[in-house]
């Protein structure tokens, strides 16, 4: 009974799934459950493996092992699981002769909707993504910002139960991208909608998910919420400066109190929870009379838990990911 | 499961077609001009050097000329479904619950209705100008046109599926869309040409279709038009069917 209703909560499920491009592992049996409503970020750098999974849960590429069911449908019953996802790729896919409209029409047209359905359901996504007044124009006249979130608007066209996007923000700036991310929250916490994103940023997978599965060459090296995963960092460190160090590592004595680093000008704090530990910290300071200048927080990343899990930070990865596909291709073009 | 051809799908991708096509209305107005340059220039050089029996040679080269412009659009069409691949829309196509045969079918009436019209309107100006006499004739044409307008398409989407981009296309024209052309009877005829071309001719889809619009237009014919519209079926249904095999293979990862 108990796993009954496990299994109609969870909306993706993965098991041993692997893609070979040749010799080259691009997936390397991933396994992974994703429950119904949840916002689910794959992390990690270019050339990962993040883009090729999301390609094999879209039915977009066949794995060459192992298996995932999208709503308990099989990923190889490729039209039945179709029809109950939305795919946003990473790269532009709209027309870009036709109309914002259009390309929403030829959507509901191809997922098979009625002539009602299908202008009710415009109207709605375009409101949803603020597109009404852009309707009718070509898709050349749209900026990127406006092409993404028409993108968005067309995966939600036909109801799907789960929307995959894949790098939802590459290549917009700042203030877009904060936009793009309103929307995809909203899309999950007002409508439920079950949503895995890629993406290479962890100020974007720490923002927007619930649970992060970090990539790297191919295989889930941590799965967690993003909290979690900072927390294994052992929380944050406070950098207290003062002349006295010495005297105020030997006063500071709570039992919260995970680790010390003594330097000359300053001492290091490491406690789970920064911001209610610098209070008691002062408090303590000053009934021993000790002049503190300045208390720094620093916060752990996920750049800094990537690290902690590859030893490497992101971008030496990607660096390294990007010669392998590189090679990869040019073989693969031999062939 | 998803492997049905469903009219509805056809005539969703039909209908995109048609949609870039009126709204690219002037670039096709412009392509019409070369169909015309050829039949004026070589129908009014050659009058004189070429004999037809009981016909000016212009009339002859008319129903060619028709064919020429159904080629070269139908061949373009198929082979611009590389563009679909370059800016992404042929993903949003190929993640919709579709069958590819839906796709292939589709994208292959689009642009077969294209080219088609194009040749209608050759076919129509031709007649105004009394090149050619309008008649029954002229309606027994048109399947000939439709036939033409399919195989190449579905040649183009063969092609298409073998090139990563539009870079080979000029290849592709001298290669093997101007020897079709070239061989098919369109310019002269093909009966008393040496006995290697005419064989080749007889592997050249195009000449049955150029046989065939003439045979009903004019009433000039190689192998009457009977044969011609069961080779052009026979083709037409071919390329489709190895199309849609090509489209699968390459669509697929």
């Amino acid at each position: 009974m108990k796993d009954g209703i496990k299994e109609f909560m969870s909306a993706i499920k993965i098991k041993n799934l692997t893609k070979k491009f040749g010799k080259f592992i691009a997936v390397d049996s991933i396994n992974l459950e994703i429950k119904e409503g949840e916002l689910f970020g794959l992390l990690g750098p270019n050339g990962a493996g993040k883009s090729t999974t999301l390609n094999m849960l879209a039915t977009m590429m066949m794995p060459t092992s192992g298996n995932a069911t999208i709503n308990n449908v099989e990923i190889t019953s490729q039209d039945s699981v179709r029809r109950t996802i939305g795919m946003v790729f990473q790269d532009p896919s709209l027309d870009d002769e036709l109309t914002g409209k259009e390309n929403l029409e030829f959507h509901g047209r191809m997922y098979h909707m009625q002539k009602n359905l299908r202008a009710n359901r415009i109207e709605e996504v375009l409101k949803l993504v603020g597109l009404e007044d852009k309707a009718k124009f070509q898709i050349k006249t749209y900026s990127g910002g406006m092409k993404r979130r028409l993108e968005i608007a067309r995966g939600l066209m036909h109801h799907p139960k789960i929307l995959f996007l894949d790098e939802p923000t590459l290549g917009l700036d700042p203030q877009t991208r904060r936009g793009i991310w309103d929307y995809i929250q909203k899309l999950n916490k007002d409508e439920g909608l079950t949503i895995i994103l890629t993406t290479h940023y962890m100020e974007e997978a720490d923002y927007l998910c619930d649970r992060i599965a970090i990539i790297d060459n191919g295989k889930i090296i941590a799965l967690d919420t993003p909290e979690n995963m900072k927390n294994i960092m052992g929380g944050d460190i406070l950098k207290i400066e003062t002349r006295e160090s010495g005297s105020l590592d030997k006063i500071l004595k709570f039992d919260w109190i995970k680790d010390k680093t003594r330097f000359d000008d300053y001492l290091n704090v490491t406690v789970a929870d920064g911001g209610s530990a610098i209070p008691d910290i002062l408090k303590a300071a000053s009934e021993a009379g000790i002049k503190i200048d300045s208390v720094h927080m620093i916060r752990p990343s996920l750049e800094d838990v990537f690290i902690h899990y590859t030893g490497r930070t992101i971008r030496e990865q990607e660096a390294d990911s990007t010669n392998q596909i590189k090679s990869m291709m040019n073989q693969w073009g031999k062939r | 499961m998803g492997q049905e051809i469903m009219f509805q799908d056809i005539y969703t991708i039909w209908l995109r077609e048609m949609l870039k096509f009126v709204r690219a209305r002037s670039r096709i107005a412009s392509s019409l001009a070369m169909p015309f340059i050829w039949l004026f220039i070589l129908g009014f050089g050659f009058s004189s050097s070429i004999t037809i029996p009981g016909l000016p040679y212009i009339g002859f080269l008319a129903p060619g000329i028709i064919g020429m412009i159904i080629l070269f659009t139908s061949i373009f069409s198929g082979i611009s479904i590389i563009y679909d691949r370059q800016f992404g829309f042929l993903k949003e196509i190929l993640v919709a619950p579709v069958s590819r045969s839906s796709i292939v079918i589709g994208k292959t009436f689009g642009g077969a209705t294209i080219a088609t019209i194009n040749g209608l309107i050759v076919l129509g100006i031709s007649s105004a100008l009394g090149f050619i006499d309008f008649g029954i004739g002229t309606l027994l044409a048109i399947p000939f046109m439709i036939l033409i307008a399919i195989s190449f398409v579905a040649m183009g989407l063969i092609i298409a599926s073998r090139m990563k981009n539009m870079e080979g296309f000029q290849m592709i024209m001298s290669f093997l869309v101007m020897p079709i052309f070239l061989l098919s009877g369109a310019l002269f005829p093909l009966k008393d040409v040496p006995d290697a071309m005419k064989v080749i001719s007889y592997f050249d889809p195009l000449s049955y279709g150029i046989d065939g619009i003439r045979g009903s237009l004019v009433g000039i014919t190689n192998v009457g038009i009977i044969t011609d519209f069961t080779v052009l079926l026979g083709i037409s249904v071919g390329m489709i069917s190895f199309g849609t095999v090509m489209f699968k293979k390459s669509t697929q990862s």
